[in-house]
């Protein structure tokens, strides 16, 4: 493997040092001279991330390639700063057995664009009846140590405690998507005023809510690991505050869209804004962003969702749930967090790198850009602006709901296991990268 | 005005010159030859993904007494179920020729998205969407209030100081979310009866009076009491206990029903549940206009698509 030198990068907590990064990890740090025939990258003006860490990521693969495929969204992630991915269990076949995760981890390996770290269902066939094979999952050449139903809440309270007890057991976390399903039937959108007027069916806040209160108690009676899935409501953000004060051990997420977007956006029913759990109003948006700010809400994570066209032109009822996210996620950050004071840069490797992968036990990032350490480097322009548009995703999908919007930021290069994937601003050929060429 | 897709897109002056205009049309249905020549060479389609029949011939006549073509369109053993999108449905027809597009859909939003995705040009016109809005039963049930009270000296007038109240299943109802908006802009004073589980959140941001008794709403003297027709299958989803309690508590039994005031019209949508919401007693009685209400629908619609389809030329005179 050839040698970078990436040569002037801003680093966080301290001024400009050259990177080199030779053999999949970084080599020396410092004031350093070119070697010849080392690839330089000039990162003068640009700000030095450890790789971006996705704990909830939907890579559709196997069985909804239309949507997305492991090589399509680990191309997607690279655009968008991240080397890390966790694949949501919601496949068909579902990620259930030991089987189904070590293709998918093994596709994402043969691509080369980031690791793909396979979440493991907590119930077979996410039915919600009997639990997965998870020490299988967790066992195999996978090494699943994240579980969840995602897209569908584990809602018996029987079935949760003891999922929660089991997954300790291989040191495994449940990441709960908190959705009462008797409070929720048909819903829509946010429950509230506009979902009054609109005639859409309410997703009241307490339904996630209620789930996140049992959730948190269960896992401090039998003393396990909890992690929330995109909390969107200011109630959440409460009762989990509540549970770190009291010791409980949850993290939580919040996606970028949750910490941009409100319900408004539904009223000219335009499907591109429906997602699950759904844009809430602006007080949500605001107690999110202070929770981020504040610790209890630990990380943020995509849930993209890649959907195709036809899904999402349609009546709103009938159109699908949810967004991508992995391109445009480090920028909405930045406008949300850092344009508003709230986070600094060191922050944001920490809620989108160190944290996600300490969550989902994924080693190499609990020492960003050390000397030693695997080289995992987003190279990010803090001072780029650009009008968003579905021509800035690199996925399979085009649902995003940022089109239009000026975001800032822009990642100028990803360095994957000491491999470029984003060069210049693009994602780089398969060829290129010197892996295998799929799909 | 290109679409009419929600009363709240609807102002007083507007609202009260489809009234004058309904009012016109009315007249025309008292001549010999009742057909008017004004949308000729236009084509109006009827495009019903829910079924209505009700909605759909009122819509049919509309559109003939002004000598528009006519295509109904039901999804009903058409392609549309056979898994075609509502997008190429959309385009399909307006590739017939469709220089308007009457909408019934069972998801709320669908007429917005019609006129507003991109996808075609035509006119569209709400014919009801989901749970969200049905604008010309709105228009006929404001029209139908309208005459009643003022008889021949309807003309030019709004609703001001008249006290409405809506009965039933707000949540579910687009009859009612239609009614709150025109029914208001029109000065009319609007008061929603319901139990709470059937009122939609944020309620108390609409500009209504909300009772949680019949009785109570009844004793303001209301000049109209419009029935909403409930679905007995909601009281399987728990909204409420029983037929026989919620006729007793909600219904406008024929006891109510006598003690309204000797002006007070009786409204109803239709089709109607008597014994449920409604007693016979009060949906027979001279107080009832649910007659009324069906023939005015044809005018108020026949307004409606004159004024969106006629084009600029006829608007002016």
């Amino acid at each position: 493997m050839t040698s970078i030198l990436v040569r002037a990068a801003a680093m966080l907590g301290g001024g400009r040092e050259d990177l080199r990064i030779r053999d999949g990890e970084i080599a020396s740090r410092g004031s350093l001279t070119p070697e010849r025939g080392e690839t330089v990258i000039d990162a003068d003006g640009l700000v030095a991330l450890p790789g971006l860490v996705d704990l909830h990521t939907h890579l559709r693969e196997p069985g909804f390639e239309a949507s997305e495929t492991v090589l399509t969204g680990t191309r997607a992630a690279a655009a968008g700063g991240f080397t890390a991915v966790h694949a949501m269990a919601n496949t068909s076949p579902v990620a259930d057995t030991a089987g189904v995760v070590e293709q998918v981890a093994r596709l994402g390996d043969e691509h080369g664009y980031a690791t793909v770290r396979p979440i493991g269902a907590v119930t077979v066939g996410l039915a919600g009846e009997r639990l997965a094979e998870i020490g299988a999952m967790a066992r195999s050449r996978a090494a699943v140590r994240v579980f969840s139903d995602d897209g569908l809440c584990v809602a018996d309270p029987l079935l949760m405690r003891r999922a929660l007890e089991y997954v300790a057991t291989f040191g495994g976390v449940i990441a709960q998507h908190a959705q009462e399903p008797r409070l929720t039937e048909g819903a829509q959108m946010n429950e509230g005023a506009l979902s009054g007027e609109l005639g859409l069916a309410g997703w009241p806040a307490v339904a996630e809510e209620a789930i996140i209160a049992r959730d948190v108690l269960l896992a401090e009676h039998v003393g396990a690991r909890l992690h929330i899935c995109h909390v969107s409501t200011a109630g959440s953000v409460d009762i989990v505050r509540w549970a770190k004060a009291r010791g409980i051990s949850v993290t939580a997420e919040v996606t970028p869209h949750h910490l941009l977007l409100t319900e408004e956006l539904a009223r000219g029913y335009d499907a591109r804004f429906k997602v699950n759990p759904p844009l809430r109003r602006d007080e949500d948006v605001h107690a999110l962003r202070a929770a981020l700010a504040d610790g209890t809400i630990d990380i943020v994570a995509t849930d993209h969702a890649p959907h195709p066209s036809e899904a999402k032109e349609c009546a709103w009822a009938e159109a699908a749930f949810g967004m991508v996210g992995l391109e445009s996620a480090l920028s909405v950050v930045q406008h949300t967090m850092i344009e508003s004071g709230m986070l600094d840069w060191a922050d944001i490797a920490r809620v989108l790198s160190e944290a996600p992968a300490s969550i989902g036990r994924l080693d190499g990032y609990d020492a960003p850009l050390a000397i030693g350490a695997p080289a995992h480097v987003t190279l990010v322009d803090p001072t780029a602006a650009r009008t968003w548009s579905t021509s800035d995703l690199r996925g399979r999908s085009s649902n995003t709901p940022f089109a239009g919007r000026v975001l800032p930021g822009r990642v100028m290069a990803t360095i994957h296991a000491g491999a470029l994937t984003v060069s210049d601003g693009e994602v780089v050929d398969a060829a290129e990268l010197g892996t295998k060429e799929g799909d | 005005m290109k679409h009419l897709l929600s009363t709240r897109d609807l102002d007083r002056d507007t609202a009260v010159r489809i009234l004058d205009i309904a009012e016109e049309m009315s007249r025309t249905a008292d001549r010999a030859v009742r057909k008017l020549p004004t949308l000729r060479g236009k084509t109006v389609v009827n495009l019903f993904f829910e079924d209505s029949t009700r909605t759909r011939l009122s819509f049919e006549s509309a559109a003939k007494r002004l000598s528009a073509d006519v295509i109904t369109f039901s999804a009903k053993g058409s392609s549309v179920s056979k898994g075609e999108s509502l997008k190429d449905t959309a385009q399909t027809l307006e590739a017939m020729g469709a220089d308007a597009i009457v909408v019934r859909h069972g998801v709320s939003g669908a007429a917005e998205l019609l006129a507003h995705a991109g996808w075609i040009d035509a006119t569209i016109v709400n014919a009801g969407d989901g749970t969200h809005e049905h604008p010309t039963q709105a228009l006929l049930d404001a029209y139908t209030i309208r005459s009643r009270r003022f008889g021949d000296d309807a003309r030019g007038r709004d609703l001001a100081g008249l006290r409405i109240v809506i009965v039933g299943d707000i949540l579910h109802s687009r009859v009612a979310r239609s009614n709150v908006w025109l029914l208001t802009a029109l000065g009319a004073h609007v008061h929603l009866v319901a139990p709470r589980t059937l009122l939609p959140s944020g309620i108390s941001t609409w500009p209504v009076t909300v009772h949680e008794s019949l009785d109570d709403a009844l004793d303001t003297g209301p000049d109209a009491v419009m029935m909403l027709r409930i679905q007995s299958e909601r009281m399987h989803d728990a909204y409420f206990p029983s037929e026989r309690e919620y006729a007793r508590e909600w219904g406008l039994t024929a006891e109510r029903a006598t003690r309204l005031g000797p002006d007070t019209m009786v409204m109803h949508p239709g089709p109607m549940n008597r014994g449920l919401e409604i007693s016979s007693v009060a949906a027979d009685s001279p107080a009832s206009t649910v007659l009324d209400q069906v023939s005015n629908g044809v005018f108020v619609r026949m307004a409606v698509l004159y004024l969106l389809v006629a084009g600029e030329s006829q608007e002016e005179s």
